[in-house]
């Protein structure tokens, strides 16, 4: 957690902000533009404020604005905003083998702040869980700068669009450049052949089964997606993937 | 601000937390069969992709119709960058800034 002076004073801290940077400009164009969505759409600034504050969730808050406007039950908006966040449960399957290290208040406080960019600049950086005390404190250091930057960055600058709201025109289309960001990080993901039919597949299959509601669309794609590779794996290419 | 809404807001809130730690808010060793582990290597790209295309192919609910879209140019581009300067630093950061400068000038100048 970013409080705690062991991790802020930690070399790896500051190489954890420094590899957010590299992302910085999309994350901050998207968190404006989620800001700027919400109270075009119709909520109060206040509502969309406490929104920000307390959802840190860009594609959760953009799936929600249509609902919460049309009036829909508070289950059918949490159900949504679950299927859209169920990468970050993929994401926490894998954080698992560095967390358990932590007792459960200081998985709990580090783990509400990993968003994709955290989760994914930290695998590069630590493809091992460390296996001694002080190789864990580096990891836990590291991914509370990365995470720091990234939440100070996305808070500042929803808030900057909830109050500009009437001078940036939606149309522009500048949240696409969260969008970016995330097609960026697929592919940084894409390193294998495999893993690239991971992302064709899940593609297709959450486009073909988009009108599922809930967005259930997103959970077929992932069972979808990795029944096919785990297939794949077994059959010749997966050898001569092993070979090249 | 009713209610009704701050009690949503905080649910999401809830939401985040839930997912975002999924497994690993219990303390319980968790059983995790071998076609599991094989799995992880091809389930967070797939999740990510499942949010990511949609945004860029699909408009009004369905697959989009036309080609005349600048977000599929956007993307294209901003992912073709990235390939080109794989390895070499910065690469996200160009797919960014590459993929906005061939989509807003599609997208606010031309109206696609």
């Amino acid at each position: 957690m970013f409080f705690d002076p062991a991790n802020f004073r930690h070399p790896a801290f500051r190489q954890g902000m420094v590899d957010t940077l590299k992302v910085a400009p999309g994350i901050w164009a998207w968190g404006l533009m989620t800001g700027v969505a919400m109270v075009q759409a119709g909520l109060s600034p206040a509502m969309a404020t406490l929104m920000t504050l307390v959802i840190y969730g860009g594609s959760a808050q953009l799936a929600a604005i249509p609902l919460l406007t049309a009036g829909a039950p508070v289950w059918v908006i949490l159900t949504t905003a679950f299927c859209v966040n169920l990468r970050f449960a993929v994401f926490s399957l894998h954080l698992r083998q560095y967390m358990m290290a932590w007792p459960r208040w200081q998985r709990l406080s580090i783990g509400y702040f990993i968003a994709d960019l955290n989760y994914v600049q930290f695998v590069h950086a630590y493809p091992q869980p460390s296996e001694d005390s002080d190789g864990q404190r580096s990891e836990m250091a590291y991914l509370s700068g990365n995470c720091f930057l990234n939440w100070i960055g996305w808070q500042i600058a929803s808030l900057l669009g909830i109050v500009l709201a009437a001078q940036v025109p939606l149309q522009w289309g500048l949240g696409f450049a969260g969008v970016l960001a995330l097609v960026g990080i697929l592919c940084s993901l894409s390193h294998t052949r495999l893993r690239v039919v991971s992302l064709a597949v899940a593609g297709a299959a959450a486009v073909a089964a988009f009108g599922l509601p809930l967005r259930l669309n997103i959970l077929v794609a992932i069972a979808a997606s990795v029944a096919v590779c785990l297939v794949m794996e077994q059959t010749s290419l997966a050898n001569n993937e092993a070979s090249s | 601000m009713e209610w009704s809404e701050i009690f949503t807001a905080v649910g999401l809130g809830v939401i985040t937390l839930v997912t975002r730690c999924f497994f690993f808010i219990s303390d319980r060793a968790l059983p995790f069969p071998s076609w599991a582990q094989r799995g992880l290597q091809y389930a967070p790209i797939a999740a990510l992709a499942a949010v990511v295309v949609p945004e860029i192919v699909v408009s009004q609910g369905t697959l989009m119709t036309t080609w005349q879209d600048a977000r599929l140019f956007g993307a294209a581009a901003g992912a073709g960058f990235y390939f080109y300067r794989r390895g070499k630093g910065q690469a996200v950061l160009g797919t960014i800034i590459v993929g906005m400068a061939v989509y807003l000038p599609l997208h606010v100048g031309w109206g696609w």
